[in-house]
């Protein structure tokens, strides 16, 4: 089987495969262009015959549990990246596989992090086939070094479940880590020393694999309560010593940044928001958990609190400044995707306006609406933007593949959205005549924020309207990227393979974009 | 003879700047090698530069190794000419693109609330310091850099004085004590720097010492254009010259700086300052004789924004017209309390008004209700109105609204 085949030009005037690892993919349509018809995936039916009445599903490892779940060659495994750079478990899943001399996996993580490095031997061995989830750090370095043998999938957060639940994306043994969980496989993120808040990602796994294991450190006698994984979708439960590093899965501090060029973009962005009059009372955000975007947080409780106005909602990570709001009463909820620190998780725990939210709920596309369309401003990141405001966050300028998508892409839906982000990293110019992959297509990307000013999208004449008058430094992108070019000289273009080593996939499933590979 | 000169700077926390190792050999061409994080986007740039400027030179063998973390043209060019002067002691300057935008002039009663002090070995910070509008950047060749950087940092003093956008604040450097610090002039006085501090100053001489140099340069040069001087109060013997040294030519601004004398008088700093009550007061009363502004010296906890608010307020009770900054994010507190109030420019303004019609009715005395309005008092209401139109806080065509209501 060839990595991948077909190659034409999207709708965004990329070249794709329009095979990939031996499967069709359709190229990208156009926003809201594509839509499939059929019916969702169906997982197998279970009967209750096959499993204890006692409800003790505990089994002694992960090899034993695998091998109970029928591991063979060529299957697709997922994990999940609620523990983030503190995982123990992801790998070992791969050391049992390797030991019983499984080849040809597919991995499907939610998100890989730097401490999934050492799976490279496994990608190296045949043990793993490819990736379809995100190639963080070291693991896209080797993929885009062609390392891989399978063509990589990238996909966003609400990506993921859309292909799961649509069977684009097959899961045989989803392999779920709980920090608390009881031996039914009822399963929490909210207590135990492992605590991460939620287990919303792997929402989509529990429901579509075919088989599921919950691996905990901390199991409870029935019930385990709040179930947010239901035990009636899990076949085997596994107790470790040990599944994560607390330290490294929340921090005990997120801080808001005291870089004065970030708190710069944090103070531009919240005055054109502002301006704009999106904060207003009974507004709704999402910002990252990044120290730029928590800054534009702590702006805004400050404007809400001036003027005696609320936010309904704040949607995205969680973090103690977002707690701080929601317990002073400048916002009524938090719709928590991802508990990003101890103070995020103790919330969790004890507020009832404090929820956790899934991929299913905030970002699927396909579903009947999903709360990221609803969110009246979005603040995010990229790693390059073009003249059309095309944006990339996957690759960098060089070629290459080095972050995830996460919920980027499904955030775009946004009523309105920002990108805060400096002009130039040292000599690299963020503003570019074309982005080295698209992951977003310009027309959902509304305003860009430098420190040397702000451009906005000749689409948004709303938005260019109302800041008609204002003293901030509106600007046109044209000129923001003859500006970077003057200080940092104009950048050559990175020279690329050919040879494709990955796909970018649009939040409907189609392929927005193609990764080429690096030449070393 | 030295062959090999190492010059600039990287390892952990380094950014836009590169660390060059030089070696002159008898044979062998050119050899460079280049470890660059930009090196797929501006390898092929930095190689031509480097080339160009060992050309200049006329070296023809040499053996060039460069660990670039992003710097830019004028950083890169700036250390090699370092490397290559070092090892030939040639007096040639390779000048980087003197920007159109950098050519401006400043006025003698400018607003000078903040002036920003960045390190003038260190290029990471000064790249966006024009951004965060200090009223004036400090290029500083004195206390923030190292004995042994001391040389190297002139030439990056003057190439950022060159190709590195100051988006109109004042273009400040800060020279070594005189007379070592006549040697740094030869790098800037070229180059439109607008104003000079003069450190540890104590005496009317050193000022002329100083004012003397500037004219050789620019008459060997033959350069126009005013170049302003502040000198910086540091020790009690500088205290007690304060009004010789504020009237010197060219002074337009003296500051006082409490780090060396508080050392000098054997004491210590404290927020509140009372120890250098007495200074404090000399160097206002010295400033405001000579008729120029007085300048407050930094204020090192950069954390706190409370404190910092404090220290101005106290700063401007005592007739401070600004105080320095040595991080961006003290700009935005010492403009806002600097700043004239409200209550300041609702008196300005009815001084100013009541000037304007007088005028127009041809009237020599200007009166506000019973009283009489002196004419210093109706130039410091026009500057509280400029001041405050200058900084947003009130809207150039003021008085059409003032008339109405």
């Amino acid at each position: 089987m060839s990595k991948y085949d077909k190659i034409t030009t999207n709708a965004v005037g990329r070249e794709v495969p329009q095979i990939i690892n031996g499967k069709e993919a359709v190229p990208f349509m156009g926003v809201g262009k594509f839509k499939p018809t059929g019916r969702k995936y169906a997982p197998p039916i279970s009967s209750c015959a096959d499993y204890p009445d006692d409800g003790n599903k505990v089994v002694a490892s992960i090899r034993e549990a695998l091998i109970r779940c029928g591991i063979k060659d060529g299957m697709t495994l997922s994990t999940h990246h609620h523990f983030r750079n503190g995982d123990l478990v992801g790998n070992q899943i791969f050391d049992a596989a390797a030991e019983l001399g499984i080849k040809n996996l597919t991995w499907a993580p939610s998100a890989s992090f730097e401490c999934h490095s050492p799976l490279i031997k496994y990608l190296e061995d045949g043990t793993i086939h490819h990736i379809e989830g995100s190639m963080n750090g070291a693991l896209g370095k080797f993929a885009s070094e062609g390392g891989m043998q399978g063509l990589g999938i990238l996909r966003s957060h609400g990506g993921r479940y859309q292909a799961i639940q649509d069977g684009d994306l097959h899961v045989d043994i989803a392999i779920i880590a709980a920090p608390t969980a009881d031996a039914f496989g009822n399963a929490t993120g909210d207590q135990g020393s492992a605590a991460c808040g939620l287990l919303g990602f792997a929402l989509a796994d529990s429901q579509y694999a075919d088989k599921v294991i919950v691996v905990t450190d901390n199991l409870v006698p029935f019930p385990c309560v709040p179930w947010q994984i239901h035990g009636n979708y899990v076949d085997h439960v596994v107790v470790l010593d040990r599944v994560g590093i607390p330290e490294k899965i929340v921090s005990g501090t997120t801080e808001i940044t005291k870089s004065p060029d970030r708190l710069l973009l944090a103070e531009l962005t919240a005055q054109f928001c502002d301006e704009t009059g999106i904060v207003r009372d009974g507004f709704s955000f999402q910002a990252g958990a990044g120290g730029t975007a928590l800054s534009i947080g702590v702006y805004f409780a400050e404007m809400l609190r001036k003027r005696g106005m609320k936010a309904r909602f704040a949607r995205g990570g969680s973090n103690k400044y977002l707690v701080q709001m929601l317990e002073e009463g400048l916002v009524d909820y938090i719709l928590d995707g991802q508990t990003f620190d101890l103070e995020g998780v103790r919330s969790m725990r004890e507020n009832n306006n404090h929820l956790n939210t899934s991929p299913f709920t905030s970002y699927n596309y396909h579903g009947k609406g999903n709360f990221a369309s609803m969110v009246d401003v979005v603040i995010l990141g990229a790693t390059e933007v073009d003249i059309n405001f095309n944006a990339n966050v996957v690759t960098h300028s060089d070629g290459y593949l080095l972050h995830g998508i996460g919920g980027w892409m499904n955030c775009l839906f946004s009523k309105c959205v920002i990108l805060p982000i400096p002009l130039f990293r040292d000599r690299m110019p963020v503003i570019r005549d074309q982005v080295t992959t698209i992951c977003g297509p310009g027309e959902l990307i509304d305003v860009i924020v430098t420190e040397r000013g702000i451009a906005i999208n000749p689409l948004r004449t709303d938005l260019i309207d109302k800041l008609k008058g204002s003293k901030l430094p509106i600007k046109t992108i044209h000129q923001l990227k003859e500006e970077a070019e003057r200080i940092c000289g104009k950048p050559a273009l990175p020279v690329l393979s050919d040879e494709f080593i990955a796909a970018i996939k649009w939040v409907d499933g189609t392929v927005i974009d193609a990764v080429r590979k690096v030449i070393k | 003879m030295a062959t090999i000169a190492t010059t600039g700077n990287k390892g952990k926390g380094i950014r836009s700047d590169c660390q060059l190792t030089l070696e002159i050999r008898q044979s062998g061409g050119i050899d460079i090698q280049l470890v660059s994080k930009v090196k797929s986007m501006y390898g092929e740039s930095i190689l031509r530069l480097c080339n160009e400027i060992l050309k200049f030179y006329g070296i023809t063998d040499a053996r060039l190794e460069i660990e670039d973390s992003g710097a830019l043209e004028f950083v890169i060019a700036a250390r090699l000419e370092a490397a290559v002067r070092q090892l030939t002691g040639s007096k040639q300057e390779f000048l980087t693109e003197f920007m159109e935008q950098n050519k401006y002039q400043t006025a003698k009663d400018r607003d000078r609330f903040s002036r920003l002090y960045l390190p003038g070995n260190s290029p990471s910070l000064m790249i966006n310091a024009g951004v965060h509008k200090p009223n004036g950047i400090i290029l500083d060749l004195e206390d923030a850099v190292a004995v042994t950087k001391k040389e190297e940092a002139r030439y990056l003093v003057r190439n950022a004085l060159r190709s590195l956008d100051f988006y109109g604040a004042e273009r400040m450097v800060r020279i070594n004590q005189v007379p070592a610090g006549l040697a740094d002039l030869d790098f800037i006085v070229p180059h439109n720097v607008n104003l000079i501090l003069v450190p540890k100053c104590e005496s009317a001489d050193q000022v002329k010492l100083v004012n003397k140099r500037i004219d050789e340069i620019r008459q060997e040069k033959s350069i126009s254009g005013k170049i302003w001087l502040m000198p910086i109060i540091e020790s009690a013997a500088g205290v007690l010259k304060a009004l010789e040294i504020a009237t010197s030519e060219n002074v337009v601004a003296m500051a006082i700086g409490l780090e060396d004398y508080t050392a000098d008088i054997g004491t210590r700093r404290t927020n509140e300052g009372t120890e250098s009550f007495f200074a404090r007061s000399m160097v206002v009363n010295a400033c405001k004789a000579a008729g120029i502004q007085a300048i407050d010296s930094v204020f090192s906890d950069i954390g706190d924004m409370e404190a910092l608010k404090q220290n101005v307020l106290r700063s401007k009770a005592l007739g401070f017209d600004g105080m320095g900054c040595i991080h961006p994010r003290q700009i935005k507190v010492i403009h806002d309390n600097f700043a004239p109030d409200e209550q300041e420019i609702d008196k300005a303004k009815k001084i100013v008004n009541a000037f304007i019609e007088a005028t127009e009715k041809g009237l020599g005395v200007v009166s506000l209700g019973t009283k009489m309005i002196d004419p210093p008092v109706v130039k410091r209401a026009q500057r509280t109105i400029n001041q405050a139109i200058n900084m947003g806080k009130l809207a150039p065509d003021w008085r059409n609204e003032f008339l109405t209501v």
